[in-house]
Formats: structure tokens, C-alpha cells, sequence
């Protein structure tokens, strides 16, 4: 398919030069228009709201107060953020951390249904659907379907497999592990109503992840396995050096899929009303935000920065990875 | 790339192929298959099986105990016993306490402009980056790309303020304040913004693979630049949007954070935002609390039972490169 696409490439710069000045004038204010109009929508609010919060991150701003007393400080937001609110702060990195983690063991979970699938499995569809519909529920009502069965004190069927006394998985935010940290003042560690949580979000992330693969897999050319398999590849050679290496496209989305979902995590814990030792950053940051008594604004902004550089490496890896190759 | 030298690899070697080899490996592995692959398939659908149950454990307490009594019955006889008496009351408090006849209309009225905006202006974008070469359209792509993949939380404030100071007639409104914050046009406008990125990076991968002759043939028969659009190539894009449009309603439709940020007021609230207010006097009512979720749920869950094809490749064809 690629080997289709480049040829045309090459002559088209003369077709190209044609067909731009066969372009009428209205024709081309038409076109300016068109990008124009949307592009200006999505600048307007994205891209300049992300610069300008980069910007209050370095002020100090009650935000219930008129514009003008906006104050630059400097990287003393950061400073404060990095030292006095260390705890918070290290707290939320820490349980975004465990959201990539787990969510990245999710994912290799979701490729392996996928692969199990894609063995001409009778009744696959039916098996595929059930996996698959947790997606299409928002995170927030996964959130409460769990409350409602799954996470109870009294009745809640995770209390019948966890090991130990009965735990109020909605609130109870005691550490399941938690280990000193040199430098820094409160012990990190995963509480375990987060713990809760990820097995709530296991539930919608690896159904999700399943679809891309067997999209993916659909698409292996299957003279490819067969070589494999003559050549006396067994299972496991053949998807790791064959089956997996010809997936790299959906790998990099997923990836992708699956860090920034990890990194700008809310709905859930905000839906279930987070308790302590359960903040994400994207909690923390609309949490600062908003606040009681006005919010403060620089710190906010200052967490949603960290957030924001966090996620922006891969943003930038992946679209760079998208359209290095590819010709418009 | 991988796979055009691999493809090539195995091309040079076809070219001494011994056809009754060939037979005869195939023989071996039916014969493998036959003898050495049974029980591996029945523990295969044992796991897959015991998963599938393990995923519609969740679902179905919920609904099965949606439409028991919590104190009288769940709570004693715990989630799996023979129901006492099967009640709707569950339905009906959750119905009342959520005020869902109003937010799934506040619902209504933000996913439904905001879906046919979206899929209007990506797939104008789209059309313009993928039939008219131009300078800037692959830093179009790459800015609508990358924004889309931006945490929501990180443009929320200085959006907030913007909305505050933007005035907006209130005969327009449903606020009265005079300005756009706390109105659902503000939240169609972030949605509409947000989501262009996504959908116009779909629809351009889907329109590079629609023949540039088609839109040249148009363009010599003397159609303009709108004619273009609205009478070659959005017919032909009719499949993608049909699928892109079933994935962006859920998304719409699941949206909690703009929503429960943008509309403080509660009043305007759609209605996956205002699921929070069973957090409060009713949280410890689980089996109420599975009826509201099971309620919110209803629409994107029909919707996917009945669309479930273009739902799946909606969201494979943002996956594939085209």
C-alpha cells in the first residue's frame, strides 16, 4: 500500500503547480475560509488557553479578583509546589505512575484477548461484544457501576476475594504498599481505594485496547505466519519476530492511547468523589483551580504545567512518528 | 516498510516453488492440527468463557440488583440471592433524584450541535488538506493532532476566564448573565474545538485513499470548491462519518469534565456530569445508585448494540494509516 502511495508523489509537484493556478481567486478565499474558520476554533481555544496557562503559572492570581491583579512571581509556584506541596504533588505523580503502569499490563492483556480472538474462534463476535462494551460507558458511570456492586463494605463482591477484613474500597485511602522516599517528607504508596479504581478502569481499558489489535492483526498478511510456520517458527517465535514487528503502527497508538489516557486520568476519581491519597494530577490541578475561597490560580496552573510537559513528549513522539513518513 | 521487504524476501524464494512440497507440508500440519490442537482449542474457549463472565459480573449485579430494595433486601440476603419482590422504585428515585428528565435534555441540547459541527468543520478541513496542496496543511494536521491529545485540565482556566469576559446577548442564552460562562454554548464551542482534532485526522487518513482523479475530474467539469466538497467527496466520505459519528456521540455523550468544570451551576448540567450528586444523601443506597448508572448507560449502550460495526471501525480507522 505504501509502495503505491510514494510514486505518484514525484510528478505531482508539476500537477500540483497546475492545478493552484486553475484555482479562481474566490476559489482560493473559499479555501482560506474553510481552514481558516475551524483552525481559528481550535487555536482560539486550545492552543492559546494551554499558552496562557503556562503563563499564569507563573503569577500569582486569585482568580475571583479583576485581571489586572495578576502579578508575575517568577518560578516561585514551582518552587512552592516542588517543596511545600511536595506531598501533594509527589502523591499524584506517584498514583499517575501506577496508572501507567497498570494500565500499560492492561494493554498487553487486551492484545493477547486480541490474538486468542483472532484464531478463528467459534462465536468470536459474541465474545468480542461482551469485552468490548464497557468502552462505550463513561468513566464516571464505570465508576458507580463498580460503587454500586463491586466496591461496598458490606456487600461488594471484591470484599469476597481481598484478602483480609472487610474494606470500604469507595473510602478507605490506608496505604496497600507505601516506601520512604530520601528528600521527601510523606511516604509514597498505593491506597487502596486507588487500587479499587484500577480495577474498575482494567475493565474498560483492555477491551478497548483489544479492538485496535485485532484491527491490527485483520491486517497481517497471513502468507506471512504461513512462512513462519514453515520455516518451524512455534507460537511464540512467530508472534514475536513475525506477527508483533508488522503490528508497529497500532503499537505506537496504543501506547500513546494508553499513557496520555494514564496521565490525564480524571472522571473516575472525581465522579467517585475522591478521598485522600487518591488525587491524580488532573484532580490536583482542577482541584487548585477551582478551590474553595477562589482558587489559586498560579499553583494550579504550575500543576497542570507539570501535567502538560509529562504528556506533550508523547505527543510530540507520536505525531512526529505519524507524519515523518506519511504524504498529503 | 517492514512489510514491502518482507513481502519481497518471500517473492524471490517463491520463485523455486515446488508445488508437491508444498502438499506435503500442508499434509503434516493438518495432520498436527488434528491429532495435537483439540485440547488446546477447548482450553481456549474455557478462558475465553470464563472471562466473558467475569466481564458481564458488573453489569449484571448492577442491573439484576437495580431492581431489588438495598436495606431490605441486598443488604441481608446479599447481591446473588432469589429476590425478595423485584421493584422499578430504584428507577423511579433515581429518575427523581438525578432530575433526569432535564439533564438528558441538557444532554440533547449540547451532543447534537456539537456532533454535526464537528463532523461538518473536520471533514471541510479535511477535504481542503487532502485535495489541495497548500503550504500549511501538514501543520494544520499536526496542531489539530496533537491538540486533541492535550489534557482537558490544562486549558480549563484561561478558558473559564475567556468565557467570563466573552459578552453574549442573553436572549441567546439560558444563563442571563450576559456572558458565555455557564451556558451549553460554551461547552459546544470546547467540545467542537476539542473533538475537530481527532475527526479531521481521521477523515483526512480516510479521503487520501479516495483517488485524487475523482476530485480533478470534477474540478475540469467546472465544479467550484463547495461543489466539490459537498457533491464528490462527502458522499464518498459517507462510511467514515457514519462510523466516526457513532464513536464522537459516545464520547459527547460520556463527557464529564467540561461539563461538571464549565456548568458550576448544576442547573445546565448534562447528564454524565450531574451523576456526582448521587455521591451525596443517596450514595450509601447502592441498588439506587446501580439504577441511576444503569440509566446513564442505557443510551450509549444501545447505541452500540444496534451501530456496533461502525462504533468498532470508528475507532480502527483513526488507527490505520490509510
Amino acid at each position: 500500500m505504501e509502495a503505491t502511495a510514494a510514486p505518484p508523489s514525484r510528478p505531482s509537484l508539476k500537477a500540483r503547480r497546475r492545478r493552484s493556478s486553475t484555482l479562481t481567486g474566490r476559489d482560493r478565499m473559499w479555501l482560506w475560509l474553510m481552514v481558516g474558520i475551524p483552525a481559528f476554533l481550535h487555536i482560539a481555544l486550545v492552543w492559546i488557553p494551554a499558552g496562557l496557562t503556562v503563563a499564569l503559572s507563573f503569577s500569582e492570581w486569585d482568580n475571583l479578583a479583576p485581571l489586572s491583579d495578576i502579578s508575575a512571581t517568577g518560578f516561585r509556584n514551582y518552587w512552592i509546589i516542588f517543596t511545600i506541596f511536595e506531598g501533594d504533588l509527589f502523591a499524584a505523580l506517584f498514583n499517575n505512575l501506577m496508572l501507567v503502569v497498570w494500565l500499560t499490563v492492561c494493554s498487553a492483556v487486551g492484545m493477547l484477548f486480541a490474538y486468542l480472538l483472532d484464531k478463528n474462534v467459534r462465536g468470536s463476535a459474541i465474545y468480542q461484544s461482551i469485552y468490548y462494551f464497557p468502552v462505550v460507558l463513561s468513566l464516571a458511570v464505570v465508576g458507580f457501576i463498580w460503587k454500586s456492586t463491586m466496591f461496598s463494605r458490606d456487600r461488594g463482591l471484591l470484599n469476597e476475594i481481598w484478602p483480609g477484613g472487610p474494606v470500604d474500597f469507595v473510602g478507605d485511602g490506608s496505604k496497600l504498599f507505601s516506601f520512604d522516599v530520601p528528600f521527601l517528607d510523606p511516604a509514597l504508596g498505593l491506597s487502596k481505594n486507588f487500587a479499587a479504581l484500577l480495577v474498575a478502569m482494567a475493565w474498560r481499558h483492555i477491551g478497548y485496547i483489544m479492538v485496535m489489535y485485532l484491527a491490527g492483526l485483520k491486517a497481517v498478511d497471513p502468507s506471512l505466519r504461513e512462512a513462519a510456520q514453515i520455516d518451524g517458527c512455534n507460537e511464540w517465535q512467530s508472534f514475536r519476530r513475525v506477527v508483533f514487528p508488522s503490528l508497529r503502527p497500532i503499537n505506537v497508538i496504543v501506547v500513546v492511547i494508553t499513557v496520555i489516557e494514564a496521565l490525564r486520568a480524571y472522571d473516575i476519581i472525581a465522579a467517585l468523589n475522591e478521598p485522600r491519597g487518591t488525587d491524580v494530577m488532573g484532580t490536583l490541578v482542577t482541584k487548585s483551580l477551582l478551590g474553595e475561597g477562589g482558587g489559586r490560580v498560579g499553583f494550579g496552573s504550575a500543576y497542570g504545567v507539570v501535567l502538560l510537559l509529562l504528556c506533550l513528549g508523547f505527543i510530540i513522539w507520536y505525531v512526529t512518528n505519524h507524519y515523518r513518513e506519511s504524504e498529503i | 516498510m517492514s512489510a514491502v521487504t518482507l513481502d519481497g524476501r518471500s517473492g524471490s524464494e517463491s520463485a523455486g516453488f515446488d508445488p508437491e512440497l508444498f502438499d506435503q507440508v500442508r499434509l503434516r500440519r493438518a495432520q498436527r492440527r488434528g491429532s495435537k490442537v483439540k485440547p488446546m482449542r477447548m482450553l481456549l474457549h474455557g478462558f475465553l468463557v470464563v472471562m466473558a463472565i467475569g466481564w458481564l459480573v458488573p453489569i449484571g449485579t448492577a442491573i439484576y440488583n437495580s431492581f431489588r430494595d438495598y436495606a431490605t433486601d441486598t443488604r441481608t440476603n446479599g447481591p446473588f440471592a432469589a429476590p425478595e419482590t423485584l421493584t422499578l422504585d430504584n428507577y423511579r428515585a433515581a429518575w427523581d433524584v438525578g432530575e433526569m428528565s432535564k439533564t438528558f435534555g441538557n444532554t440533547a441540547f449540547i451532543v447534537i450541535p456539537a456532533l454535526f459541527l464537528t463532523l461538518l468543520l473536520a471533514a471541510i478541513v479535511a477535504y481542503v488538506c487532502t485535495r489541495y496542496s497548500w503550504k500549511f496543511n501538514i501543520v494544520f494536521l499536526v496542531l489539530f493532532t496533537a491538540g486533541n491529545l492535550m489534557p482537558q485540565q490544562v486549558l480549563f482556566q484561561p478558558l473559564f476566564q475567556f468565557f467570563k469576559y466573552m459578552p453574549w446577548p442573553d436572549f441567546l442564552s439560558d444563563t442571563d448573565t450576559g456572558n458565555l460562562l455557564g451556558t451549553k454554548i460554551a461547552v459546544i464551542l470546547i467540545h467542537v474545538a476539542f473533538q475537530i482534532g481527532f475527526c479531521t485526522f481521521v477523515l483526512s487518513n480516510f479521503m487520501k485513499t479516495i483517488p485524487k482523479e475523482i476530485s480533478e475530474a470534477a474540478a475540469v467539469d467546472g465544479a467550484g470548491v463547495w461543489r466539490g466538497f459537498f457533491q464528490v467527496i462527502l458522499p464518498l466520505t459517507r462510511p467514515a462519518l457514519a462510523a466516526l459519528g457513532t464513536l464522537e456521540f459516545t464520547w459527547l455523550y460520556n463527557d464529564f469534565f467540561w461539563g461538571s468544570v464549565l456548568l458550576n451551576q448544576g442547573d445546565e448540567r448534562p447528564i454524565t456530569s450531574s451523576i456526582a450528586v448521587l455521591n451525596g444523601q443517596y450514595g450509601s443506597d447502592f441498588n439506587l445508585v446501580a439504577a441511576a448508572s444503569i440509566l446513564i448507560a442505557l443510551p450509549t449502550l444501545l447505541v452500540y448494540l444496534i451501530l456496533q460495526k461502525q462504533f468498532i471501525s470508528g475507532l480502527t480507522l483513526g488507527a490505520s494509516k490509510g
